[in-house]
């Protein structure tokens, strides 16, 4: 058989048997997946959307919430998961093979996330990838923005506790030059890009940060 | 096109497309058949070599993005680690089949050179990615342990 016929056998084989495995989570799932699916739908506006509203609190956090658009996408809340254990694709399922967080954020020894991600997406089929990038790293686990409300992500953003002890403006920079946040505008095939681009999500958090960085 | 690959500490130039897996190189290019092929992409553990030491599955990395660094396949194993592992898998008689078993040794290899002296979470947690369809997870995990054992002795 050749490989690329290997590779589809392999791939409709696992497919079945991660529904097979995610049965009992079906029900929580599709709620992310709808959401998920308006997520996909909507436009990522810019800060000038905003610039009529005259209060900087309520600016600040008209900002915020456009910014949750990316925020509360897949992309980055497979990584902000919470528990031990990354999420993986559009559905938001356990990530297979399963791997773990483990202290340094980059798997456990013998299964780190570099075992299988690369520097850059490795495309399987027109429908499969495995993303990659350099790091490929999930955040500590007291920065899980999963199931986690969009004002408590804003607090949690703002808490030099539990963001790696930054200061706002880092936090500003993770969103406008983090590699790793400009990756989900570019996951690679079988997954979907938050609204926007990251510069707009950049100038959105540079402007919530101007406005003073209330939260919703 | 032509990369130069450094597999088993000798160099070795194919032409392949950059995105080549470098485990298609191993196997159809270099007669490395001692990796072997599970399921393409990265959920068996079938493919497992090191990379500058630390394990990667073969079938999912392009072969341009390794150029340069130290490729070792099951054919390269060796040291005090890899000898450990090898006399503790005769001992306790690890594999059936035997397929998955290249994979099963490279990541256990590069658990122990990490984790000198793992315990049943780290290598649950090491090991998590490579299946067995002879389900002998019990035989490695006992294996790991006295590989573990072995190198605690030559200390």
């Amino acid at each position: 058989m050749k490989k690329e016929n290997l590779q589809v056998l392999s791939l409709v084989i696992l497919t079945l048997c991660t529904f097979a495995c995610s049965k009992d989570n079906n029900t929580a799932n599709n709620t992310v997946s709808s959401d998920t699916s308006a997520q996909a739908t909507a436009i990522l506006q810019g800060p000038d959307a905003f610039a009529d509203i005259s209060d900087n609190k309520q600016r600040a956090k008209s900002l915020f919430l456009e910014m949750a658009k990316v925020i509360q996408h897949p992309r980055c809340v497979n990584c902000h998961a919470a528990g031990n254990r990354p999420l993986q694709g559009d559905q938001q399922q356990p990530h297979q093979p399963p791997v773990f967080r483990n202290n340094s954020g980059m798997g456990h020894p013998g299964m780190l996330c570099i075992t299988c991600h690369s520097a850059t997406n490795v495309q399987i089929s027109s429908t499969h990838s495995i993303p990659g990038h350099t790091p490929w790293i999930m955040p500590p686990e007291n920065q899980a923005w999963e199931n986690v409300p969009i004002s408590n992500i804003c607090e949690q953003l703002k808490d030099p506790e539990r963001n790696g002890n930054k200061s706002i403006e880092a936090v500003v920079h993770h969103f406008t030059e983090d590699g790793l946040v400009g990756w989900a505008w570019n996951p690679g095939a079988g997954r979907s890009p938050p609204p926007g681009n990251q510069a707009i999500l950049g100038a959105l958090a540079q402007a919530w940060m101007d406005a003073g960085a209330h939260c919703p | 096109m032509a990369v130069t690959l450094t597999i088993n500490g000798e160099s070795k130039t194919v032409n392949a497309e950059d995105d080549t897996p470098l485990l298609w190189v191993l196997r159809d290019e270099l007669n490395l058949t001692g990796t072997k092929y599970g399921c393409g992409i990265a959920q068996c553990g079938a493919c497992t070599v090191h990379v500058n030491n630390l394990p990667r599955r073969s079938c999912v990395t392009p072969i341009k993005s390794i150029e340069g660094m130290q490729i070792t396949t099951i054919e390269g194993l060796d040291g005090p680690v890899a000898e450990a592992v090898q006399a503790a898998w005769q001992k306790i008689d690890v594999p059936q089949c035997g397929f998955c078993q290249t994979g099963q040794v490279m990541s256990a290899v590069g658990l122990l050179n990490s984790i000198r002296k793992p315990d049943d979470a780290d290598i649950d947690n090491g090991m998590t990615g490579n299946i067995c369809r002879c389900a002998t997870y019990v035989r490695i995990r006992n294996a790991i342990h006295d590989a573990a054992g072995i190198l605690e002795k030559q200390k």
